[in-house]
């Protein structure tokens, strides 16, 4: 009922879709229609785990973009982005993680993400996914040795890093 | 697994992190809470519903509800509370506009309020302005103005425009709500909150030399 009970979920939410979309403004789009969704539905949380329920209901409408392909789903670089955090990570890593992720299946990036950014359990990641507590066991672990393969492979780049 | 993965996972963890955590710092895009007033009335409405809905089944016989003003005059707190505790913490973005652009700020905030708003100057009590920022409001925008002492102390005041109709004037009221202490009060035009994580006494002397500028 109360917008302001969602509001200090935002930068989470936002932080989320970054690492699930990619660019800044796809990232945007999808906590908005997040919010919209959120506040519309609001009477239907039972007072509980309100961050949970707003992930669950970013993953319905991430699934929903996906299939009217209003996502593409690879990741786009943000310049911007970019440049903003080159005092705290090296270039190639921002391309090597954010290439990597963008070539995991979205329902693994989605556990390996939730697990990482939000240190959600697994009985977290099943609630928010709507996804059995093993389906998430076994989309983490594939996820992560995806994604280890896919950095491994483009190690030859980190030859490339400027040793400051 | 074997403990090297572990290892692994934990790295893989660890920069991702390292890569997505500065989005949380990031400022929130307006649109995502300012200019979509639909869904902002979808809320409105969705809050009215429920509380229809709640005194409906709570009250068979109809008995007078506590009046609009009651119930706007229990939220401010709350709201600002709310408000300095995702704020407050801020480091890179604490507020919108900062108080070097004071002038714009006031202009700025007093337009979106659609009243002629003043900024109190707390540096007797060691509070300097850092700025301000708009924020989205049940009754429309609200402003926010935080101060920050030398310690990085920070004081958040709470700014909402009053419909004449409903609000009663109050005088000095005090509310707790979590490690948050709030002074509020409603003048003829705006509903007041000074918060902050301080003890009672020092947000009293403080909220008392705002009162006294805010009412001369």
């Amino acid at each position: 009922m109360d917008f302001e009970l969602i509001v200090p979920y935002i930068p989470n939410l936002r932080r989320y879709a970054r690492a699930l979309v990619g660019g800044r403004d796809g990232a945007d789009d999808l906590v908005q229609d997040t919010l919209e969704r959120a506040v519309r539905k609001f009477h239907l949380w039972k007072p509980g785990d309100l961050r949970a329920w707003l992930f669950s209901i970013m993953h319905n409408v991430f699934v929903n973009q996906l299939k009217s392909r209003r996502i593409v789903a690879s990741v786009e670089i943000d310049e911007e982005t970019i440049a903003a955090h080159v005092p705290t990570v090296t270039g190639t890593d921002v391309m090597d993680l954010e290439r990597a992720l963008g070539k995991l299946a979205p329902e693994q990036r989605e556990v390996v993400l939730l697990v990482a950014l939000e240190d959600m359990s697994y009985a977290d990641v099943s609630r928010a996914l709507g996804i059995p507590i093993g389906t998430v066991m076994s989309r983490l672990s594939r996820g992560r040795e995806r994604l280890k393969r896919v950095m491994d492979g483009e190690q030859p780049r980190a030859e490339l890093r400027v040793v400051q | 697994m074997s403990a090297e993965d572990d290892l692994q996972y934990a790295e893989q963890t660890a920069m991702i992190k390292r890569r997505f955590d500065p989005v949380m710092t990031e400022p929130i895009p307006a649109r995502l809470y300012m200019k979509s007033p639909p869904w902002i009335d979808y809320a409105r409405a969705a809050a009215v519903l429920a509380v229809g809905i709640a005194i409906g089944l709570a009250i068979p016989e109809l008995r007078p509800a506590p009046g609009p003003a009651a119930v706007a005059m229990a939220q401010l707190p709350i709201r600002a509370a709310r408000a300095h505790l995702v704020y407050s913490p801020e480091v890179r973005h604490p507020v919108e506009v900062d108080a070097k652009q004071q002038d714009h700020l006031v202009k700025w905030l007093s337009k979106r309020l659609d009243v002629s708003l003043k900024v109190p100057v707390l540096t007797q009590e060691g509070f300097e302005l850092l700025g301000g920022r708009l924020l989205p409001g049940n009754d429309g925008p609200v402003a926010q103005f935080m101060y920050q002492d030398a310690a990085g102390k920070r004081l958040t005041l709470y700014v909402t425009r009053t419909k004449k109709s409903e609000e009663k004037l109050t005088s000095f009221r005090f509310a707790k709500e979590g490690s948050v202490s709030v002074f509020y009060w409603i003048d003829e035009e705006c509903g007041y909150a000074l918060s902050g994580e301080v003890d009672k006494t020092t947000l009293a002397k403080v909220a008392s030399l705002v009162y006294k500028q805010l009412e001369s």
